[in-house]
């Protein structure tokens, strides 16, 4: 068991395996820096829950070296990132931009958070309530329960 | 009663929009393309690679690029969709020959039979980016304006043809 549970941590904490290869020489660190940031932040639409980095496919090989040559022209990471979502459209973005078609996605969890709080909330408060009756309500079933003890 | 009707509120909202995305494809990326000017190239012929046929060229026409590639497997099966709609002689098909080998890609056109009025080798595959191509075979069409008016993705069917495809250029043609 404790083997197992290794064994699993093992796997887990093993890095992303790199499937780009291409060696690259950068003109400066900020432009490789730019580059691996930009790879891994853009995904690959063959396989698509890897990003440019991670994926081996052909079209990944183009879109990294397509990634470079740009950096090299001195185009910035956003004018790449432009590049990209003009010709494959929001879904190369692993990080989704903020507008409004994508303002549920990126604030929902935090409006659902919201709305189970204030539900909490209410049902505390409801629960500490000291109960309130009704004083003839009251009267009448002091006067019921008497009833019923001196009756029999 | 009343406690009941959030929670079955709730899931039966959930099962909808899950039943919902199950039936989307995840490999059908809605393409930013639409209705956005064809992206310009000038490629050369693959049947004359002295020649060339630029975007410029098909303007002022309705037509058609079909993206394609003799290592592409389910291009063999929508090759005869493919040659059914050139054969209805109603739009130019264009096919843009993707990340091949011209003398592959010919023996292909000879093998299978030409549907294209013509090919244009796109050897590196560089158009394809520009037209945001990730999967083989992709089919798009083109209005007299230039404008992308629809993209294919994937083989074409005979139900795509009809019900998709078709349409479009009637509405386009008329």
């Amino acid at each position: 068991m404790r083997r197992l549970l290794l064994l699993v941590l093992f796997v887990f904490s093993v890095p992303q395996l790199q499937a780009a290869i291409e060696a690259y020489e950068f003109e400066s660190v900020q432009m490789e820096a730019d580059y691996n940031k930009l790879i891994d932040e853009l995904r690959c639409l063959v396989c698509q829950n890897q990003n440019l980095s991670a994926s081996d496919a052909d079209l990944a090989r183009d879109l990294r070296r397509e990634t470079y040559q740009m950096l090299q022209e001195g185009k910035s990471p956003q004018q790449v990132v432009e590049f990209m979502v003009e010709r494959y459209g929001d879904f190369v973005l692993y990080r989704p931009q903020f507008k409004s078609t994508t303002y549920l996605l990126w604030l929902g969890p935090f409006l659902l958070l919201l709305s189970v709080l204030y539900l909490l909330i209410r049902r505390l408060r409801a629960a500490n309530k000291p109960v309130e009756v009704d004083a003839d309500a009251m009267a009448e079933a002091k006067h019921l329960l008497e009833d019923k003890e001196s009756g029999k | 009663m009343n406690r009941f009707v959030l929670p079955l509120a709730v899931f039966v909202l959930m099962a909808g929009l899950l039943g919902y995305g199950l039936r989307l494809d995840p490999k059908k990326v809605p393409s930013p393309l639409i209705d956005k000017p064809a992206p310009a190239f000038s490629l050369a012929m693959l049947d004359d690679p002295s020649r060339q046929l630029s975007t410029a060229d098909m303007s002022g026409q309705v037509w058609v690029l079909n993206v394609w590639a003799s290592w592409c497997v389910s291009c063999r099966a929508e090759h005869e969709i493919i040659s059914l709609l050139a054969n209805k002689n109603l739009v130019t098909v264009v096919g843009l020959n993707y990340k091949d080998e011209p003398a592959d890609a010919a023996r292909w056109l000879k093998q299978f039979g030409n549907p294209y009025a013509t090919s244009v080798i796109d050897r590196d595959g560089r158009v394809g980016i520009d037209w945001g191509v990730y999967g083989v075979p992709e089919t798009f069409v083109i209005g007299a304006d230039g404008m992308i008016k629809y993209k294919h993705i994937g083989p074409v069917t005979h139900e795509s043809l009809e019900q998709k495809i078709m349409p479009i250029l009637k509405e386009l043609l008329s």
